[in-house]
């Protein structure tokens, strides 16, 4: 048994494969942990009752809303966020690419997000259908491109991508 | 829109967890997934003085696929029963349900015990464990109960379960032979709150028809007939007996209609 008092503690996380610490309180969101105690500000925090997907990152490579999880949950785990997508910087990943490509970005609030599912996802579904691929895209809301062009760039990756699929 | 302070106790086996909620009754709330409980924290509709999170506690991790029931613990995950259930092939129901369930971002976190002692009226999974009879496994320091479905669900996020009591495991019947099952929904994005969700059994026996999203609990009937007259008459009657209420997504109306037509649909296709 762990028991944590409501004040701050070392939370530890190994985020885009380096491993991270930083203090927090038990009721921190790890959306929270993220931009304002390590500095990942590609998390972006929407609605903040998991509607909006905005917040999306990865722990242990399944997709889920940073804004509905703890930071001491996460601690140990490994996180990933949208910083940890390009290969190099100046270099996007296939999938940042494609969505350059195919105008899926407009205000970018909803892109690092959807750049997380598309992580989890893509890596579990290996040829997607675009009813596949909009059921997943139900749990992101953008309110710019009317989700037609990052339907596009998820398709394109797909397509061309089967054998490293979460690029 | 951040939760009020609490302490957090990671929990590391069911017996711990019991003996914490004997300790702080109340005070304290279970965490699985928190995909429903978070939220509330975060609007500070919850200010629990204690979190008990119940996420990393091994005996309560097992789910099993038996000849009669797929019992799953409390800490088990939607995605992980989803695969359970996809892999099994032989759970039609649940099958259909579980892509209904919230996103799939929320059901890699969200447990299948969170959300049926959540009991939230819209929410798939009682809909699902009622109408196929299931139950309720509990736990307290002192003692283990079992409540039938039927019987847990008391009204709008109001059970059975006291509250020194654990959602321990809960209990899916496996499909009788020669029945068909059958789900439908509409709601306002796929992966919402179900408007109107149906979950449907059909067999020689008879027809249970469970509505979820209208009444203040999942409602289960026994309709006597699968086509016809009778059947319109029926669903007319149970239209109008859930109680439907407005809200902002829908009218009281608007359900009373699903339910009646979506419910003569989903009849008649299990029944051909």
């Amino acid at each position: 048994m762990k028991r944590l008092r409501h004040t701050r503690h070392t939370v530890a996380i190994r985020l885009n494969g380096i491993d991270r610490t930083g203090e927090c309180e038990p009721r921190t969101l790890l959306s929270d942990f993220l931009r304002y105690e390590l500095g990942a500000t590609g998390v972006h925090v929407g609605c903040e009752h998991g509607v909006c997907g905005a917040c999306t990152v990865t722990v242990d490579g399944l997709a889920q809303r940073s804004c509905l999880t703890l930071a001491v949950v996460a601690d140990g785990r490994e996180v990933r966020t949208a910083e940890g997508l390009a290969p190099e910087p100046g270099v996007l990943s296939e999938l940042q690419a494609a969505f350059r490509r195919h105008h899926a970005l407009q205000c970018g609030f909803c892109t690092p997000g959807i750049l997380m599912s598309c992580a989890d996802f893509l890596a579990r579904v290996a040829r997607p259908s675009e009813p596949d691929v909009r059921q997943m895209l139900s749990g992101h809301l953008c309110r710019c491109t009317g989700y037609s062009n990052i339907v596009s760039a998820i398709l394109e990756v797909a397509s061309g991508n089967e054998d490293s699929p979460d690029a | 829109m951040k939760p009020a302070a609490f302490d957090y106790i990671r929990a590391d086996s069911a017996e711990e967890v019991v003996q914490l909620l004997a300790e702080y009754g109340d005070d304290a709330r279970i965490l699985a997934g928190g995909q429903s409980l978070i939220a509330a924290l975060n609007m500070r509709l919850a200010q629990p003085r204690v979190l008990i999170d119940i996420s990393c506690v091994a005996d309560l991790s097992r789910i099993r696929v038996g000849n009669k029931n797929l019992t799953v613990g409390a800490a088990v995950t939607q995605a992980v029963a989803e695969k359970v259930v996809q892999d099994s092939n032989n759970i039609p129901l649940l099958a259909q349900a579980f892509p209904h369930l919230g996103h799939f971002q929320t059901r890699n976190r969200g447990t299948v015990c969170g959300s049926i002692a959540h009991a939230d009226p819209s929410a798939e999974l009682p809909l699902c464990l009622v109408t196929l009879g299931g139950a309720v496994n509990l736990r307290s320091w002192r003692r283990r109960r079992r409540v039938a479905a039927s019987e847990f669900f008391r009204g709008v996020l109001t059970t059975a379960r006291e509250t020194n009591e654990l959602v321990e495991s809960v209990e899916f019947p496996m499909p009788k032979k020669q029945a068909r099952y059958g789900f439908v929904e509409v709601s306002m994005r796929h992966g919402d709150f179900a408007l109107v969700a149906l979950a449907g059994a059909v067999s020689d026996q008879g027809v249970r028809l469970g509505v979820g999203g209208v009444a203040d609990r999942p409602w289960v009937e026994t309709l006597p007939t699968t086509s016809g007259d009778d059947l319109d008459a029926a669903l007319e009657d149970l239209a109008w007996k859930l109680d439907a209420r407005s809200d902002q997504h829908a009218s009281a109306r608007y359900r009373r209609h699903l339910v009646r037509n979506l419910g003569r649909k989903l009849i008649t296709e299990l029944s051909s």
